[in-house]
């Protein structure tokens, strides 16, 4: 049986994870690489970085980052923010990432992830997408697709949306509740089911993880393929070993 | 004597994390697509990602069919992994009919539509993440690898030989596939030795140290 995925997910400025990380003693807890080598040693299935470098001369130090990490870490490599061309792609997947993950140049031009898919394979093109329900109370009236950190409202339907980045040839789509982003009170797991229902090709949820049990929810109320979490494991609220006993506890497939 | 190593280089695949894998366990390797390194080679590695006619063409546009097939037959122990097992075989039926390298009998196809688990929940393709290996015949590369070790897979099509007496381990999902086939020099597996872990990295050890 196919395993469900846990992934640790770290934000990176400029060469440097924003945000503490406090679960292991670290010598430099900002340094993504060490992160990043103590998460696979923790046992997490898979690694994602989010770039988040907001000056455009400083984009490069993503590639470093990427360079030194795939020299140590011998487990799967997502890499996000700032992907708009096919040269960044290039460049990303040349240092050592294995999958990239495209998100507001999507919406802006969906031919992209087509051409990406073509040039590289849909198995390393992720389409990330930031949704956020039109009535808090209500998911019956649908999500709304946001970009640019979800700041921006782009007027198209999350879920006709994810189908159509999969028509156009993405290999996997990252799913992340605004909503719930941040408030540790569990995932969107209307949103993922509606999500992963219309998916044939998996689905990460992200946004809203702060307890085990919130996991193993993306999972069976979800019906995510894999997990996404920050903070959870950041601030080491449980480590991974903890979170993958108590899956497998609950009868999840486990690696 | 240090085995050479070279990892076959035609612009399709993850060439530096095996490279950077073969490090991690004590050997070089070299990334190459020069005929000569191939042929003075004592290992053969052949990795790839991506579509499988794409590879073909990526191939035969490097002039590498040749080196690649008299590598297989010269004896010297050759990996493949993941397009690099799938390119051995006869062909592919991704975007229709496409041939391979016909060095081993069989075809690659798409998994069947509409898989379901025992839930009836709907499989997703690719295959992507970690999935066990069982264990039929244990070839030399496996010989650290557990029966029912998880190993990370990224495919949509996967193999099937003409002759079964290949396979050496089996994956399941929505059906039983051939996760990995051994013949004589070779070895080859659909999942990612480079992304597996330590399971990955005991197998391009093992290959390294692999007299064929």
């Amino acid at each position: 049986m196919l395993a469900k995925r846990i992934i640790p997910c770290l934000d990176v400025a400029e060469g440097r994870v924003v945000k503490g990380v406090s679960f292991v003693d670290l010598v430099d807890a900002g340094d993504p690489v060490a992160v990043a080598l103590a998460y696979n040693e923790a046992g997490a299935d898979e690694i994602t970085f989010l770039d988040i470098t907001a000056s455009h001369e400083n984009r490069g130090t993503i590639i470093e980052v990427v360079n030194h990490t795939a020299e140590q870490v011998f487990i799967p490599l997502t890499v996000g923010g700032g992907v708009r061309t096919l040269e960044d792609i290039r460049r990303l997947l040349r240092a050592g990432a294995d999958k990239v993950a495209i998100n507001t140049a999507a919406v802006e031009r969906p031919e992209f992830v087509g051409e990406a898919a073509r040039a590289f394979g849909r198995q390393c093109i992720v389409v990330a997408v930031d949704a956020k329900r039109r009535d808090a109370d209500d998911p019956a009236a649908g999500w709304e697709v946001y970009t640019h950190g979800g700041r921006r409202p782009r007027g198209l339907d999350a879920i006709e949306w994810v189908a159509h980045m999969e028509s156009l040839g993405a290999g996997e789509i990252l799913l992340t509740s605004m909503d719930q982003d941040g408030q540790q009170s569990g995932y969107d797991n209307a949103l993922n089911r509606a999500a992963t229902d219309t998916l044939g090709i998996p689905l990460i949820a992200s946004g809203g993880v702060g307890t085990l049990e919130h996991m193993l929810d993306g999972f069976t109320e979800g019906g995510a393929d894999a997990v996404l979490a920050a903070s959870i494991f950041h601030f080491g609220t449980y480590t991974i070993d903890e979170t993958k006993a108590y899956l497998r506890d609950k009868g999840v497939v486990i690696r | 004597m240090a085995p050479r190593i070279v990892i076959v280089d035609y612009d399709r695949g993850n060439l530096r994390s095996v490279q950077k894998g073969f490090e991690r366990v004590g050997y070089d390797a070299v990334v190459s697509r020069n005929p000569k390194d191939i042929a003075n080679a004592t290992h053969v590695v052949l990795p790839g990602v991506g579509a499988f006619s794409d590879c073909m063409d990526n191939l035969d546009r490097f002039e590498l069919i040749t080196p690649v097939v008299a590598a297989v037959r010269s004896g010297k122990p050759f990996l493949g992994i993941c397009l690099g097992l799938q390119l051995l075989f006869d062909e592919s039926e991704e975007f229709g009919h496409r041939p391979g390298l016909g060095l081993i009998g069989g075809r690659v196809q798409p998994f069947p539509a509409d898989m379901t688990d025992a839930d009836s929940h709907r499989l997703k393709v690719p295959h992507m993440g970690w999935n066990r290996l069982h264990i039929v015949r244990r070839s030399p590369v496996f010989e650290q690898v557990p029966d029912g070790a998880y190993c990370y897979f990224v495919h949509s099509y996967h193999v099937v030989p003409d002759d079964l007496g290949v396979v050496s381990c089996t994956t399941q999902y929505g059906v039983l596939f051939a996760a990995a086939i051994w013949r004589d020099n070779v070895v080859a597996c659909q999942f990612h030795p480079e992304k597996s872990g330590e399971t990955g990295l005991t197998m391009l050890k093992s290959f390294a140290q692999w007299k064929g």
